[in-house]
């Protein structure tokens, strides 16, 4: 039967089950894990999982397109969160309508500096232009970043792999920062984070406080109508 | 929970026919999350909306789940950092940098922004 365990290798590295079994186990640990340490934000179940995989894949040649045809289960759920951010913004709709001029203003305001401190610095270090723009959107979203930057003729995978890495930053760095700058105020915290960092800020907001994950995920939600509108004219501006 | 589910994927999807329908440049995900915020705004206003998984706490459960494992749904896009892997080894470091610094930056100017006028209204009101 199965004399032959290449064969069966071979059989299963083809196959969805294999790869959506391992994202979920190798999420799932990661999570345990950093449950374990009290969600240190070195601990982040995002960058652990990343990694690993990563590792895993290029140690058993396994193309990303073969492995995305069992993690697109797990992707395809993105659209479906955001739309269901409907329910805790609705849940907490007085605190957010009492906050509505600091959010506008804070929206405008990050959101520019998301868009112009990106494409300045990448000049400043000499990255190519095809870089520079598939950097830009890189505070929004996975796949809203992907199409800004397809309707640039940038690189939506490099987009793709920027959003993540800028979230996965954002996500780590957040808690030690505003802790360090002693600020309480955890609605401000979560919308900045959110704006920053997108869905993996949002996450890591809600780990930390519920009302801060609730202003996260609508920065998030603004930021992705906002950028969408303010790259192609921060583009024409900055880089041609 | 399908009922939930199903009523979240119509939204999703209704946004994506009015976004890509109109050619407006947000996307259809955010637009089906201002249709389940105003259908719950409707549910409390009228009984005619307080069908399904909008009455008894359906959709709210289903929504907490989904939103409890966030930061799972971005490692798929994550791990495609293997397929970039030539063009990290030449320009990592600078990208990295470059993020890093960027993310700080907005986070800074975010939070302080929102704090300075979430102030000034306070101080414009009487304290009471």
């Amino acid at each position: 039967m199965s004399s032959n365990p290449f064969a069966l290798w071979v059989y299963l590295s083809q196959q969805p089950l294999l790869w959506l079994t391992v994202t979920l186990f190798v999420y799932a640990a990661a999570d345990a894990l950093s449950q374990k340490t009290g969600r240190h934000p070195f601990a982040n179940p995002v960058f652990h999982s990343m990694w690993i995989l990563a590792v895993f894949l290029l140690l058993t040649g396994t193309s990303y397109t073969t492995y995305f045809s069992g993690a697109q289960f797990v992707h395809f759920l993105l659209g479906p969160a955001t739309v269901a951010l409907a329910v805790p913004l609705y849940e907490n709709r007085k605190t957010v309508l009492a906050a509505i001029v600091p959010m506008l203003g804070a929206l405008v305001v990050g959101c520019i500096t998301a868009i112009v401190s990106v494409v300045l610095l990448a000049r400043a270090f000499g990255l190519p232009e095809k870089v520079t723009l598939s950097l830009a959107p890189k505070s929004v979203t996975a796949g809203v970043a992907m199409g800004i930057s397809e309707s640039l003729g940038a690189d939506a995978s490099l987009t793709a792999v920027s959003v993540v890495l800028t979230g996965i930053m954002g996500a780590i760095i957040v808690t030690p920062m505003m802790n360090r700058m002693r600020i309480t105020d955890y609605r401000a915290r979560g919308f900045a984070v959110g704006l920053a960092s997108h869905g993996i800020g949002v996450a890591r907001a809600f780990q930390v406080d519920a009302m801060a994950g609730v202003f996260a995920g609508i920065a998030m939600s603004l930021n992705a109508l906002v950028t969408s509108l303010l790259v192609p004219i921060a583009v024409t501006l900055l880089v041609r | 929970m399908i009922a939930s589910l199903c009523l979240i994927l119509l939204c999703q999807l209704a946004g994506e026919i009015v976004v890509r329908g109109l050619g407006w440049p947000i996307p259809g995900p955010v637009f089906g999350m201002l249709l389940l915020f105003v259908l719950l705004l409707l549910r409390d206003r009228a009984s005619l909306f307080s069908v399904g998984p909008l009455q008894g706490g359906g959709v709210e459960t289903t929504a907490h789940g989904l939103l409890a494992h966030l930061s799972l749904m971005f490692i798929p896009a994550g791990v495609g950092v293997v397929q970039r892997l030539d063009l990290l080894a030449e320009h990592g470091t600078a990208i990295a940098g470059v993020l890093a610094i960027s993310v700080v930056i907005t986070l800074m100017v975010t939070v302080g922004t929102f704090l300075v006028i979430s102030r000034l209204m306070t101080r414009g009101r009487p304290t009471t």
